[in-house]
């Protein structure tokens, strides 16, 4: 393979073969059918585990990597994005962001529950962090764990929690102490603990990932299931939303890339008045501009993850490169759809799916908004 | 195995000697997959033994080795030789079998043919030369005790076949689902041996390999020919007859 870009080296060359291959065969066939069926089967997260897919940043006792590669990962979302289905990516996500407050801040006892299974695929994560009666603000959550001997009781529910329905485990944001960000803890839920109930949720796009929303009534939960010390929570999340946020953007701009691709091979094709779409210069125009975005965007999120390996920590670039990245999406979906017409309308297309997928790339993982918002504290305006 | 340019990107013939380019990276032959993929279910099924992958080809390359080793072979044998260039499939068969030979292998596992340059008989004159039982075209292999059991595939069927070990299986293409090398497989391949031989090593002589010691020479390379275009016929009612009337001039009906 052609050198791609200086921070990949051999080992990511070698991996990315393997991942292309696997979701060029396993997956990107079946993203359609997927859609339809509302959720992909429970044997991908299987067959994804076992070449490794869940491993970044896990300990290799539990079956991870055992190292954390910013490179590697940002290569692993970016060819499974190229199914050209957020939903398929959100569901195999929600690992990598329910799982990573364990390994970080777990104890080995709940290290050893959880991992090896997640590692696997035989089971499944998930992060429920935001609640019905809001979601940026994380500070304010209401659900509450109060102690009764050995156990929290948890009363109080979550939303758009992606793999909801099927999760095994879900890391909790939960109320131990009093109001604001000092009172919260991470509490690891079992998805088969007694009082928990899940109520699926119908989506614009990521028709693939199963999202819920929980209520939890009167669920016990050994405290031994609690990640570092109680009312330590806030920066246990803050700290998690920084990969998350890297890896929705560079889900986006593959995203916004498999849309210049779409639309690319439609206009080279496609002949109206005579000559090729691609022949007419208000076409190419269009294509110039999406590829001219993509090369920034991609450009920027590898710098970034490198300078993740590095030990830096650029929270506040990687909350710009998040808005950079959807909105580079949103204008590739835009876009490829002008240049497709009529097809990019309907389902089964690849345009079409994406274009509704747009809006949650955009608010999921912390909004336009906020990420700018965060952004702007970081640097000190 | 045998390494291979990549299908998907087909390289070109050298008008020299009408061989197949193969200065480039080479992958692992997909139709020797399946014989790597069944080589590791039956050490799996085992609990004990191991996979070590013999391979011929230029320039040192190791790519289609690598894949190989992160499925989870333990270990290779790479016979590589600039004076090999031009080697026919009995002198290819020759070298193998000197490199399998002290291997001491229970079963030499292949795949029936390659994908590129092939004639489908290299696993049988490798047979033949380490004087070991050949069973052709196996969909399926069982060890038991010092014996396999194979169902080798006919045009009808299958054939249950049993054999004495030291024995040398080909795998039909298809019949097993390789596995995708894992992150961990890929890291643990770097550190595992790949012992590069050359000619000499394996008691050979320039002028008994390559294009001296073939027992072949090809003469001439034409290309295949243009599909034609089709015959298009307008539907007026009729046409189905039409269709009869082609099949049977092809006397499948």
């Amino acid at each position: 393979m052609a050198v791609s870009s200086p921070f990949y080296n051999d080992d990511h060359e070698s991996y990315r073969e393997v991942i292309r291959a696997f979701v060029e065969a396993e997956v990107t066939p079946n993203v359609h059918q997927w859609d339809l069926d509302g959720v992909i089967p429970h044997e991908m997260y299987a067959k994804a585990g076992a070449i490794g897919f869940f491993g970044d940043g896990f300990d290799a006792e539990y079956g991870g990597h055992g190292q954390r590669d910013a490179i590697n990962r940002l290569m692993m979302f970016q060819e499974l994005s190229r199914s050209g289905s957020g939903g398929v990516v959100a569901a195999l996500l929600s690992n990598y962001i329910g799982l990573p407050p364990i390994q970080k801040f777990g104890s080995d006892a709940i290290k050893a529950k959880v991992l090896p299974g997640c590692m696997s695929g035989d089971q499944i994560g998930a992060l429920a962090i935001t609640e019905p009666s809001g979601g940026s603000d994380v500070a304010r959550i209401k659900t509450t764990a109060k102690r009764d001997g050995d156990h929290y009781v948890v009363n109080g529910s979550k939303t758009f929690i992606t793999s909801g329905m099927r999760a095994d485990w879900f890391t909790t944001a939960v109320r131990t102490g009093g109001e604001g960000p000092a009172g919260i803890s991470m509490l690891v839920i079992p998805g088969d603990v007694e009082g928990l109930e899940r109520t699926k949720l119908d989506k614009m796009g990521w028709l693939a990932s199963d999202t819920a929303t929980l209520y939890f009534d009167d669920c016990r939960v050994p405290v031994e299931n609690l990640l570092g010390e109680e009312n330590a929570g806030f920066s246990m999340i803050v700290n998690n939303f920084n990969a998350e946020r890297i890896d929705l953007a560079a889900q986006s701009v593959q995203f916004a890339r498999v849309c210049y691709d779409e639309a690319l091979a439609w206009a080279r094709e496609r002949e109206t008045f005579g000559k090729r779409l691609a022949d007419h210069q208000v076409i190419r125009h269009k294509l110039v501009e999406m590829d001219r975005r993509i090369n920034a965007c991609q450009a920027w999120i590898e710098l970034l993850a490198w300078r993740l390996n590095a030990g830096d920590d650029p929270v506040a670039e990687i909350a710009e490169a998040k808005v950079d990245a959807t909105m580079t999406f949103e204008f590739c979906a835009r876009e490829a759809a002008q240049i497709l017409g009529g097809a990019s309308y309907l389902r089964g297309d690849t345009v079409e799916r994406l274009y509704r997928e747009v809006r949650v790339q955009a608010i999921g993982g912390g909004s336009e908004e906020i990420m700018r918002d965060l952004a702007s504290r970081q640097l000190g305006l | 195995m045998k390494q291979i340019p990549d299908p998907a990107d087909p390289g070109a013939l050298d008008p020299e000697t009408r061989t197949l380019k193969r200065d480039v990276k080479l992958i692992l032959d997909e139709s020797d997959s399946y014989g790597v993929e069944m080589a590791l279910q039956l050490v799996d099924a085992a609990g004990e033994g191991e996979v070590v992958l013999v391979s011929m080809a230029p320039n040192n390359e190791r790519s289609g080795l690598s894949t190989a080793l992160a499925m989870g072979a333990a270990s290779a044998t790479l016979i590589s030789d600039p004076e090999l260039i031009g080697s026919d499939a009995l002198t290819t068969a020759k070298l193998l079998a000197k490199a399998i030979e002290p291997l001491g292998a229970d079963l030499v596992i292949a795949g029936s043919e390659s994908s590129d340059g092939y004639t489908g008989t290299v696993p049988e004159m490798i047979a033949a030369l380490l004087d070991r039982p050949s069973v052709t075209a196996a969909k399926s292999i069982e060890v038991e005790g010092g014996a396999i059991k194979v169902q080798r595939q006919t045009d009808a069927g299958y054939d249950d076949v049993e054999c004495p070990m030291p024995a040398v299986v080909s795998v039909t293409a298809g019949v097993v689902e390789p596995r995708y090398p894992s992150f961990k497989g890929i890291m643990a391949a770097k550190s595992k041996p790949v012992a590069e031989v050359g000619i000499a090593d394996l008691g050979f002589d320039a002028g008994s390999v390559g294009w001296d010691g073939a027992g072949q020479d090809i003469v001439d390379v034409t290309e295949a020919p243009q599909r034609e275009a089709g015959e298009i016929i307008e539907d007026d009612g009729e046409s189905h007859l039409k269709i009869v009337e082609f099949l049977e001039g092809l006397k499948v009906i």
